[in-house]
């Protein structure tokens, strides 16, 4: 459990019960459900689908939303913690987690009509159906505004063409939220993925998320009926607002890929034994444990004070670039420190290590690369935007 | 239907164990406490009943304040309300006993479930003793439980076996591991346990039959022999097992 590898600054006695009651939950079901085949599913490269009713079940889809829309009221530090439990099973999980909360759930909750409400919330709380969010295009990363997708205004509804990339969970998904350009303006889509002319192929030889579903998405004019438009999306903003609510779920999630590789790393050098006595009594080992656990404490501390933010509604996008940049960097960091603590051991999947070091390299450029976030954090503190 | 449920809060089994300064109560710095673990099967058992034929499933335990954080735990995975007799004294499992019969009998419930034992005293007699002080029928160490209007069908663990048995409500039965595969508290059910209520009661612990002297480790392990790398040592092993050890 988290809170048992690592706690330096005493966070625990700022958690309200629910909240560690939350984390606590999660962290046994990932223990006990998850943990004990994440390896065979990674190098499989498949996602265990079977205990995605489970999830639904424990209730971590949308649990900050009220409860008539499928939540459960639950405060944004518990969602944290909830990310970050599930990402210390695999950033996949995570990735999962946050994609279903943050992506489908929160623009239908934020930007969605009271029917539509109605309709998808409770359902994707339950996980009886799966979405996707499909926004990056083949040529447009970084640039999103520069996306090709297009939404023409038909009889009755519109017809949608284009393509999109790197779409967790793309394939298996029942609906997909769908960013396009309405008369030149950003608009989202709710689109069935039963409909004609919609395809997801999965991507292959991914090296990094193995255990997690990418998919690009194909529409070919589909037909998005009238009532299936989120009429409060207008322009890139919108969408923007989506990825801000994922991201926090990043910057929390990374710190139990740390705490993960870390407690390894502590595990094995007390007990490889080297010049006849554990490499922890090392002067070099130590150093690195010691910097571990810096990191980890300074990750862990960005959060929490991220999260309050949150909850007391005075979060800005910037606050959360700066966790996610921070905690990505240092969680990878982390990853290959302890991989060198592990020595040869550290590249065999016996450890968890390799699989969280090789997912870091996707989190570290995913929901807005580390680049992206160091010029959204420069351009707040100058003032002089970087990137146009 | 009234079910209670006893819940102890125990020291998390993974925590490593030190004895306090007073020699009769564990030293509790960094140790984590938990709802005992042969109590979630009790707990799941009556969940079980009011989720097929419906009951109120009250939760009763007794300690101080912070016994409060595993009522809690009990409230998020589905039971109705909870019980805190409240007293920081020490018990023993006769006056621990007595306190849960009186209370069982305020609530007027005729089915009880408990953990066989709880991990911290492990005497595993406090649910027989409720039995007997409420004159219940009681089952032990129960693996399986079907309840049929008054009837109770129940299998128990025995050496090398198991055994099935038959009796009626009232009971107070005591579960064992492999009862169930008992339910994580979903996020609802942790969001809602914050409205459910935890009746607070001052109790005084009556005579205490068996008193505690004092807490002291176990004895540590003597080092292993060495006897030698290959196959000549065997004749030396052999002869140790037989007259030293005398195990063959």
């Amino acid at each position: 459990m988290s809170s048992k590898i690592l706690d330096y600054y005493s966070i625990e006695d700022l958690l309200t019960h629910e909240e560690k009651l939350i984390r606590d939950t999660i962290a046994e079901f990932v223990d006990t459900e998850f943990i004990p085949i994440i390896e065979e599913y990674y190098m499989k490269g498949e996602f265990p689908k079977y205990l995605i009713p489970k999830l639904g079940e424990l209730g971590i889809f949308g649990m900050t939303l009220p409860e008539e829309y499928g939540g459960s009221g639950a405060s944004n530090i518990a969602y944290g913690l909830a990310m970050q439990e599930l990402e210390r099973g695999d950033s996949a999980l995570r990735s999962f987690a946050s994609v279903q909360s943050a992506l489908v759930m929160y623009p239908i909750y934020a930007f969605g009509s009271e029917t539509q409400k109605k309709t998808y919330l409770k359902k994707l709380a339950s996980a009886e159906i799966i979405g996707c969010f499909g926004l990056t295009e083949p040529d447009f990363g970084s640039n999103p505004a520069g996306m090709l997708t297009k939404a023409e205004k038909i009889d009755g509804g519109f017809l949608l063409n284009g393509t999109k990339m790197w779409i967790t969970n793309g394939s298996i998904a029942d609906i997909s939220i769908v960013w396009a350009k309405l008369d030149n303006v950003v608009k989202g889509f709710i689109v069935d993925t039963k409909t004609k002319g919609f395809s997801a192929p999965i991507m292959k030889g991914k090296l990094s998320l193995r255990a997690s579903i990418t998919s690009e998405l194909i529409l070919q004019d589909v037909f998005v009926p009238e009532e299936n438009i989120l009429p409060m999306s207008n322009g890139l903003k919108t969408p923007l607002m989506c990825l801000n609510q994922a991201r926090y779920s990043i910057a929390w999630g990374v710190i139990g890929a740390m705490l993960a590789t870390y407690k390894s790393a502590l595990d094995y050098s007390k007990t490889r034994i080297q010049f006849k006595k554990p490499i922890a009594s090392f002067q070099l080992t130590q150093e690195k444990l010691v910097k571990m656990a810096t990191e980890i404490t300074k990750a862990q501390l960005l959060a929490f004070q991220l999260g309050k933010l949150k909850d007391m509604g005075k979060i800005k996008h910037t606050h959360i670039s700066m966790a996610k940049r921070n905690n990505v960097e240092q969680a990878l960091n982390i990853a290959r420190i302890s991989r060198e603590i592990h020595g040869a051991n550290g590249i065999l999947n016996e450890y968890p290590v390799m699989r969280h070091a090789a997912n870091l390299e996707t989190v570290k450029t995913y929901e807005g690369t580390h680049e992206m976030h160091t010029l959204i954090i420069g351009e707040d503190l100058t003032g002089i935007p970087a990137f146009e | 239907m009234k079910i209670v449920v006893c819940v102890s809060h125990v020291p998390d089994s993974a925590a490593k164990i030190n004895i306090g300064a007073d020699e009769k109560n564990i030293d509790k710095n960094g140790v984590s406490f938990i709802l005992n673990p042969y109590d979630e099967f009790a707990l799941e058992e009556a969940l079980k009943i009011k989720d097929s034929i419906g009951a109120d499933v009250v939760l009763v335990s007794v300690g101080g304040d912070e016994v409060k954080e595993t009522i809690r735990k009990g409230l998020a995975m589905g039971a109705d309300s909870g019980i805190l007799l409240k007293t920081n004294a020490y018990r023993d499992s006769i006056s621990t006993a007595k306190l849960i019969a009186e209370e069982i009998k305020l609530q007027g419930a005729n089915l009880v479930f408990l953990g066989k034992q709880s991990i911290d005293g492990d005497n595993g007699v406090v649910g027989q003793l409720v039995a007997e002080i409420l004159g219940f029928n009681s089952v032990s160490v129960a693996v399986s439980f079907n309840l049929n209007g008054d009837k109770i069908v129940a299998e128990r663990e025995i050496e090398g076996g198991r055994e099935v048995v038959e009796t009626s409500l009232p009971a107070v039965i005591t579960a064992q591991k492999g009862l169930n595969d008992p339910r994580y508290a979903s996020l609802k059910g942790i969001m809602a346990a914050k409205k459910k209520v935890i009746d607070e009661k001052e109790v005084t612990v009556s005579e205490i039959g068996v008193e505690l002297i004092k807490l002291k480790k176990p004895a540590q392990k003597q080092a292993g022999k060495i006897l030698g790398k290959d196959s000549s040592a065997v004749p030396e092993l052999v002869r140790l097992l037989k007259e030293e050890a005398k195990v063959i």
